[in-house]
């Protein structure tokens, strides 16, 4: 199906002087994919390598009293045992910027229990050993004494005063004067924006509706897996499957005490991770158990394992009320919202509290959020982590308000977009537009008047997302045939290597089947962040062209070298060196692959490094439209028909852009309609696989249609933005809406499966 | 404990192994034969990454034991391809942009033969519900639809 | 780690004879797509597989009596492209269709399906509604028995120590009938019935019902014969009115457990409406059929 592209502006880069930017080149890495030969974590081996286990605890809540581990230890295969005694104690303080604030006496308390188990498949132990059979024989020899304790699992009920404790001491953050009993909330936040009691006091029309959401997990089809070899003096290596090995070398560092200089970790091609492989779960065990034993050590989690005991993303429940005029302009909102932590705490309820209302231009808001922690999982970042949640609250309240005004849903978010200037509920104005433009690029789209069939609906809603900046590393180096490799520090998860090449060949002038890119080891390039919050092609693409500039001073310095001209008289233009000035005299411009020919002659190899801490990304905004049928017996909901609208910034590699926009909202329809985690009373996770965590197979989709919109980013060389993330916060609400204006019914729960929609109908009915 | 010596086909290669009653097809591909091309997702059936054909009949290597191989053919991702020469699958794919972080990759292409095999001219609906035994979590299926249908047309001569 | 025994006999005396010498538990591996993962997940530890994929009459598709007579290993791929039995029993099919994905069918077999005795298993009603027997191999012989009387709950079946299903039997059926299976999922595949139905059918010259069989699956502890159902259906043309007595019937013979799939009311009531349009799809078969 063919993406349409919307240019709201002509304005900037002339886009027709593009030649690579925009177009859908072959990945580099591609054959390896298509032909088994790309590696990732689970696929290296080391001679004398061993397989790791690690045993996890059947309870939801429990003090371990003991643990014995001497029979695991000595059973015939078994090389090391580890325990939390094997890691040094960390210090209790919150590190790092406060919206992902990071804690490593929690980390490493999640990576090994230590006082308590705190969640169904916390890891209390793990074994080396020379059999996975031997590994698993050895995890039921260890004797772990419990003593159980109450759990709570609901974000509502953990914050009840009598709820058990999963800290005994962790008293409130951000509340002053701090409470003086211990709870399990982590912290308090609140933005406010004007004054919200007198916006609602000049409502013509206030709808406040509360909702729940499920917590839902990333789904990556990849297991955390990672090979480990550590020796006796304490350095090692990793392999390991990650959104960032920077990141991963530094936590594992951290947790076995040692010089990050000594931990080596090179990237493993990823299978997927949208956020849930950017904290570490099995590197600190297999480094801990090769370290003990010297030994090379393999730990692969089972399906299993990673719904128990990796991150999803947080439930939630909320209430959110919105007031606006007759006329439809919005006065004011205020919003609450609870998130579960799971077992430790860091939420993205602040994102939850920023995001929600930030598409629109309300006056007044107030946005307040509570940190929860409650006996599940850890909850871990997924893909514009707490947008979405506070999105399908925000843009339900919104198409009621919409109804109750009698407007169209579309024009009443188009009247109160956010564009450059419109103030935003945590202080500074916003800096880019983008958002109308994707509420407009619908209105323009015939699906927006389509007709609808019986027991059919059409939804609408919009999202925001920040997207990132930070801190990329990349190399280029010229080789000697004039062929260029671009390395950088960047987890290629969905295609990155692709884009970086595309930047750097358009950047040089010369063809994209000229420039190889890679992702280097932790050794061999600078420190770069993870590959989340949308940043690589925005942060790790200015690198790129960055160095590609210094590559290309370089170039023209050699040439003017050769052609005995001052440096300063030597330009580049369509790949080649030429005389800046006519009065050099006739010299026919001198291509890269010529300049590389005669590097040796002129001062040796050439290369470049650039290191950004890039400032300037610029926001997603998306607005999607759903169709969805009904079936009025079953409640069973068919998405008819969805498109997203969403502003790329411009679109480096046009296929993957795609790509990323048709990816998040079939997770967002998988959230809002069948994704959730169910346990039983014991707080026991009752279907941990695919089976029954269902994420969306093939036949139950439609083809999902793309609208590009692009309003380029002025502070990247070629206008990108963002685009991994914001395609997904839309999504629950944009079917929700759908599902109301088929049934005549509001759900407010998700996910809205069956059994619930077909309550619902019959709540109409009576 | 003695165990099972299998001889078997991969890829059109005779092929001999040692594997213990419970290993699977999936493990001995991947720790005993060093074809790791074959992806673990969920080692119950649930999301066929680790999709292989046995006598021709497309399969979960990981719902198979290992012992249960012998004497038959066993076609896995690394015998897709004819030398260098990529299947239009997996031309396609590339093309196509159908593949995001690729772990799934392996057993969709699998699946995708065994479906052109016997249907040289699917409907988007009938690759829809073949294909719905292997989870894409990246891609949202548009990309990998678009490339079987496209690959199909190509295999007719079109 | 206790040793397994794998064992691949090539005729079915032999595999009952290891079946029935076997000291410790012995389990008989057709398609394994349920064994495999019951043993990885530590819920099974049997210490003899015994592999009936060899024995020829296990997986076997072959007219007999103006009917089917099909191996009980047989998997259901080859069931699902067995051109003639797809005619002949299009609701049985649709049910097998149903049994996971392309990949899962290449190895399940209906018998493993049956044997499972799972409340859920999606070939069964449809096997009771077209009247299937199963043929019972054990040390003392063999025996007839219908489909209906195998499972008993969950994970359970009659079937005594030693023995095994070897092959099931779908009879000649008389002009005018149609079968149909129906399943609510929340997804369209890869999913386990969070309710189904099973209706076979037989008109008379004048479009009447005269023969009918209904079955349910996870409505209760194992798939249901619904004879109520049954008589909702015969003597009527199967109209709208004979569609909503069908439908109360079965939601009265439903006695489901709330889970993980689906909650006790929801089961009740799609339980009616699944009967209901998969006895209009039957009717339509029929109809077709004469």
């Amino acid at each position: 199906m063919d993406a349409k592209v919307i240019k709201p502006e002509a304005e900037g880069r002339d886009d027709n002087a593009l030649k690579i930017v925009g177009t859908s080149p072959v990945r580099p890495d591609g054959v390896p994919k298509v032909t088994g030969l790309a590696r990732y974590g689970a696929d290296f081996a080391l001679p004398g390598m061993l397989w790791g286990a690690i045993l996890r605890s059947p309870h939801a809540h429990a003090r371990i009293r003991a643990i014995d581990t001497s029979k695991a230890g000595s059973l015939t295969g078994v090389k090391a045992v580890i325990t939390s005694a094997d890691f040094p104690e960390q210090k209790y303080e919150f590190v790092g910027p406060e919206r992902v604030a990071i804690n490593f006496w929690h980390m490493t308390r999640n990576v090994m229990a230590r006082e308590k188990v705190l969640y169904e498949g916390h890891a209390v132990a793990a074994v080396a050993a020379t059999s996975k059979a031997i590994a698993e024989a050895a995890l039921r020899l260890i004797e772990v004494d419990y003593e159980p304790l109450p759990h709570v699992i609901d974000v509502d009920a953990a914050m009840q005063p009598d709820a058990p404790l999963l800290f005994e001491d962790m008293i409130t953050r951000g509340v002053e004067p701090p409470p003086k009993n211990a709870s399990n909330i982590s912290k308090r936040t609140e933005l406010n924006l004007g004054d919200v009691d007198a916006g609602f006091a000049a409502a013509d029309e206030i709808v406040e509706m509360s909702f729940k959401t499920a917590p839902v997990h990333q789904g990556y089809i990849e297991p955390h897996a990672c090979l480990a070899r550590f020796d006796a003096k304490g350095q090692g290596e990793i392999w390991a499957a990650s959104q960032g090995h920077f990141v991963v070398r530094a936590f594992t560092a951290r947790l076995l005490n040692m010089n990050i200089g000594d931990v080596l970790v090179h990237p493993a091609e990823i299978g997927g991770g949208f956020g849930g492989k950017t904290v570490i779960y099995v590197e600190p065990l297999a480094a801990a158990l090769s370290r003990k034993c010297g030994h090379p050590v393999k730990i692969m989690m089972s399906r299993e394992d990673v719904f128990k005991s990796t991150g999803p993303t947080s439930g939630s429940s909320m209430t959110v009320k919105i007031g606006a005029r007759k006329d439809g302009t919005l006065v004011a909102a205020d919003g609450l919202f609870k998130f579960q932590a799971g077992a430790f705490p860091g939420s993205p309820v602040m994102n939850a509290t920023m995001c929600g209302f930030a598409p629109y231009n309300i006056p007044n808001v107030r946005s307040v959020g509570y940190d929860v922690v409650c006996n599940r999982p850890k909850s871990a970042a997924y893909r514009a982590p707490g947008s979405p949640i506070s999105a399908f609250a925000v843009e339900s309240v919104m198409d009621a308000l919409a109804a109750k005004l009698g407007m169209d849903p579309l024009k009443f978010r188009l009247m109160n977009a956010c564009k450059t200037g419109t103030p935003t509920a945590w202080g500074p104005k916003h800096a880019h537009d983008g958002y109308a433009e994707t509420v407009k690029a619908l209105l323009a789209h015939p699906a927006y008047a389509a007709p609808l069939g019986k027991n059919q609906g059409r939804g609408f809603a919009s999202g925001f997302w920040f997207n990132n900046g930070g801190e990329s590393s990349a190399t280029v180096h010229v080789n000697e045939d004039g062929t260029v490799v671009v390395a950088t520090g960047s987890m290629d998860i969905g295609g990155s290597r692709a884009s970086m090449a595309i930047m750097a060949a358009e950047t040089l002038g010369i063809a994209y089947d000229d420039v190889r890119a890679i992702v280097a080891d932790t050794a061999s390039i600078g420190y770069t962040h993870v590959t989340g919050g949308s940043r690589v092609t925005f942060a790790t693409g200015i690198a790129v062209v960055e160095a590609c500039r210094k590559v290309i001073a370089e170039l023209c310095a050699r040439a003017a070298m050769i052609w005995k001209l001052e440096p300063g008289e030597v330009i580049w233009e369509n790949g080649c060196a030429r005389p800046a000035d006519a009065a050099a005299g006739k010299l026919e411009p001198m291509p890269l692959k010529a300049i590389a020919a005669k590097r040796a002659l002129t001062g040796g190899p050439i290369g470049a490094e650039a290191s950004v801490n890039a400032g300037g990304a610029a926001p997603g905004f998306a607005t999607e439209l759903c169709d969805v049928e009904v079936d009025p017996e079953t409640g069973g909901v068919k998405i008819l028909r969805f498109i997203v609208a969403q502003d790329v910034g411009r679109a480096i590699h046009r296929s993957y852009v795609e790509g990323q926009m048709e990816g998040g909202a079939v997770q967002g329809i998988g959230w809002a309609l069948n994704e959730e985690y169910i346990y039983d009373d014991a707080g026991r996770l009752l279907n941990a696989g695919f089976l029954d965590y269902r994420i969306p197979v093939a036949s139950d989709l439609p083809m999902i249609e793309t609208v590009l919109v692009e309003v380029p980013n002025p502070n990247h060389p070629y206008g990108a933005k963002g685009v991994g993330e914001v395609n997904i916060v839309p999504a629950m609400a944009a079917v929700a809406n759908a599902i109301n204006n088929a049934i005549g019914r509001r759900l407010t729960e998700l996910p809205m499966s069956p059994p619930k929609v077909l309550a619902a109908i019959h709540s109409g009915q009576k | 404990m003695s165990k099972h010596h299998v001889t078997t086909t991969l890829n059109g290669n005779a092929v001999e192994f040692l594997c213990e009653t419970q290993q699977t097809l999936l493990e001995v591909l991947r720790d005993e034969l060093h074809h790791t091309g074959t992806k673990e997702g969920c080692a119950t059936g649930d999301c066929g990454a680790c999709s292989v054909t046995l006598d021709g009949r497309l399969v979960c290597s990981c719902l198979v034991l290992g012992v249960e191989a012998q004497g038959k053919s066993i076609q896995t991702i690394e015998g897709m391809a004819e030398g260098t020469s990529l299947h239009p699958l997996q031309r396609k794919f590339l093309e196509h942009a159908a593949l995001q972080c690729g772990v799934c990759t392996p057993g969709i292409l699998i699946a995708a033969r065994a479906l052109l095999e016997r249907n040289p001219d699917p409907s988007e609906e009938e690759v829809r519900f073949w294909l719905a035994g292997n989870l894409c979590r990246c891609t949202g299926y548009n990309k990998i639809i678009d490339a079987v249908l496209d690959a199909a047309h190509e295999m007719r001569g079109g | 780690m206790s040793e397994i025994r794998y064992e691949s006999p090539k005729t079915l005396k032999a595999a009952v004879a290891l079946l029935a010498g076997a000291s410790g538990q012995a389990r008989v591996l057709a398609g394994g797509t349920d064994l495999l993962i019951q043993m990885r997940a530590g819920r099974v530890s049997p210490g003899l597989l015994v592999d009936v994929k060899g024995i020829a009459e296990m997986t076997a598709i072959v007219a007999e009596k103006g009917g089917f007579r099909f191996g009980a290993a047989a998997t259901c791929m080859e069931l699902v492209e067995h051109a003639a039995f797809a005619q002949a029993w299009p609701g049985v099919t649709d049910a097998v269709k149903l049994i996971g994905s392309v990949q899962v069918k290449g190895r399940a077999s209906v018998g493993g399906n049956l044997c499972n005795a799972s409340p859920a298993a999606d070939s069964v009603p449809a096997l009771i509604a077209a009247g299937a027997l199963a043929r019972i191999v054990g040390p003392r012989g063999k025996r007839d028995v219908n489909v209906e009387d195998i499972p008993t709950g969950p994970g359970k079946t009659s079937l005594a120590e030693g023995e095994l299903v070897a092959s099931f039997f779908l009879p000649r059926r008389p002009a005018r009938s149609g079968d149909a299976y129906l399943r609510f999922t929340p997804r369209t595949e890869m999913d386990i019935a969070v309710v189904g139905a099973g209706v076979n059918l037989t008109l008379d010259a004048k479009g009447v019902c005269k023969q009918a069989r209904v079955s349910l699956g996870a409505v209760a502890e194992r798939a249901l014969l619904v004879p109520e159902a049954a008589a909702a259906l015969i003597g009527s043309k199967v109209d709208e009115a004979a569609l909503q007595r069908l439908a109360a019937a079965v939601s009265a013979a439903c006695r489901p457990i709330a889970d993980k799939r689906g909650t006790i009311e929801f089961r009740i009531e799609v339980a009616g409406v699944l009967a209901r349009r998969a006895a209009g799809i039957a009717l339509e078969r029929a109809r077709g059929n004469s």
